[in-house]
């Protein structure tokens, strides 16, 4: 079904605000092939506010996504900004009401977010050096939540995480010698069991917003969220393919190892050792390989025609370069 | 082949005319055209170099397994020996040959990537 935003974003001002707000800007910023980003702003008798949108535009089963609801994003979202992580100001909670689908709304706050400027725009050249040290200072806060109860979240390991993956894989029907390999070095290596918490599960360059002089603003875009081994999340942000260019600097392609686990030992973190982080990273360029090769068949299985899809199955070569660094290097 | 003009040349004149137009469309399909243009340009690096690259891989493959063959039937096989754990990160000369093909893959598909080590 079709849902005309514009005339919901019209009708919530006044829920938002009160009697007598109104909507004076709404704009589409950006959208997947599943879920939409509106910015927005309304006048109230309180004073302006400057929001943002998200919702999701098409079918949704939780219960076989990898990704949870919206409500359950919201529900977490707060849970962590109570325990002091630095994350959006959840404004509302979409309901029936609204008209507007599974939804929520968050204060809009000012940062940027594309990965590439964080890396080389001289504006971030002052903050870069402290940005990996809060990075790990970010993690705690959100690893330390416990989460409310009765949201539906998953449980994953690194052996769950490889059998997943390596199903996945064997469904395409690709053969490429060097994600075998990975897969099979990384089954020898799983580290040990690790006492599960709360992750964001998308924790990477792109999904941080960084403030030129602050640094971290606020973590973004939760919709990975589970339980599993914290150092699933530190090794996401240190996969190559989130470097943007800058292979020489592990962490987001702006830091180092040992600020990110410093960071996140000094704020109070159960220490994590490299190897572990590393696991996770190899890990990481294997399941972007893995998500690559399906982007490609769902071109040819005609679910999409994007040409971007097909073009995305040849970013496998970049995690198989990555990876074959990773096997010869060792954890 | 005939060469007047070359495959790789057609490829690229078709990439150049996207290009010429990505300015007029709008911001959805100007990033399309970009996506559609650089996809033009790996067929045309995968003309060029393909078969330089898919010499060595066969060579590599070979030298690895002990005997010879094509590229798809030494792939399948290198990749049935890989997951039965008889081959490994300690099997020598694997390693070598596996890197050699990764560098040589991105190349054509992505020469502006900058990998792990570099």
């Amino acid at each position: 079904m079709e849902v005309d935003v514009r005339a919901g974003l019209e009708k919530l001002a006044e829920r938002l605000g009160g009697q007598g707000s109104r909507l004076t800007e709404a704009g589409r910023l950006s959208g997947g092939a599943s879920m939409e980003t509106w910015a927005f702003a309304i006048e109230a008798p309180g004073g302006p506010e400057r929001l943002i949108l998200r919702r999701r535009s098409a079918p949704f089963d939780e219960e076989t996504a990898r990704s949870v609801s919206l409500a359950t994003e919201a529900a977490l979202i707060q849970a962590t900004a109570s325990n002091g992580a630095r994350v959006p100001t959840v404004r509302h909670v979409c309901d029936a009401a609204d008209g507007l689908g599974e939804a929520y709304v968050m204060v809009r706050a000012d940062g940027e977010t594309l990965g590439k400027k964080i890396v080389s725009d001289p504006r971030f050249d002052a903050v870069r050096p402290q940005l990996a040290r809060q990075c790990g200072e970010s993690l705690v806060a959100i690893h330390k939540t416990a989460p409310p109860p009765g949201l539906k979240l998953k449980a994953v390991d690194g052996l769950a995480e490889l059998d997943r993956y390596e199903e996945v894989y064997r469904a395409t029907g690709a053969e490429r010698p060097i994600l075998e390999l990975a897969f099979q070095y990384l089954r020898k290596h799983v580290p040990a069991p690790v006492e599960p918490t709360l992750l964001h599960g998308d924790f990477r360059n792109g999904n941080i917003m960084f403030d030129p002089g602050k640094g971290v603003v606020a973590v973004l875009d939760w919709e990975l969220a589970h339980i599993g081994d914290p150092a699933e999340d530190m090794g996401w942000i240190c996969t190559n393919s989130w470097r943007f260019g800058r292979p020489d600097k592990p962490v987001g392609g702006f830091g180092d190892y040992a600020d990110l686990l410093a960071g996140y030992a000094d704020a109070g973190g159960r220490p994590i050792e490299l190897s572990r982080v590393r696991f996770w990273q190899m890990l990481g360029s294997l399941r972007w390989g893995v998500m690559c090769l399906t982007m490609y068949l769902s071109w040819r299985d005609g679910i999409t025609k994007s040409v971007e899809r097909p073009m995305i199955g040849r970013r496998v070569s970049e995690t198989e370069a990555d990876l074959v660094v990773l096997l010869e290097e060792g954890l | 082949m005939i060469t007047h003009p070359r495959t790789e040349e057609l490829v690229e004149s078709v990439r150049l005319w996207i290009d010429e137009i990505r300015p007029t469309l709008d911001p959805r399909n100007a990033f399309l055209a970009r996506v559609a243009a650089n996809a033009l340009a790996t067929v045309a690096r995968e003309i060029t170099e393909g078969p330089a690259a898919e010499a060595a891989a066969v060579a590599g493959m070979a030298g690895v397994l002990g005997h010879g063959g094509d590229y798809a039937a030494l792939n399948t096989e290198l990749c049935a020996r890989i997951r039965s754990g008889d081959l490994t990160v300690e099997t020598p000369g694997l390693l070598a040959a596996l890197t050699t093909m990764a560098r040589d893959q991105i190349a054509i598909d992505q020469p502006s990537y900058r990998p792990e080590g570099t």
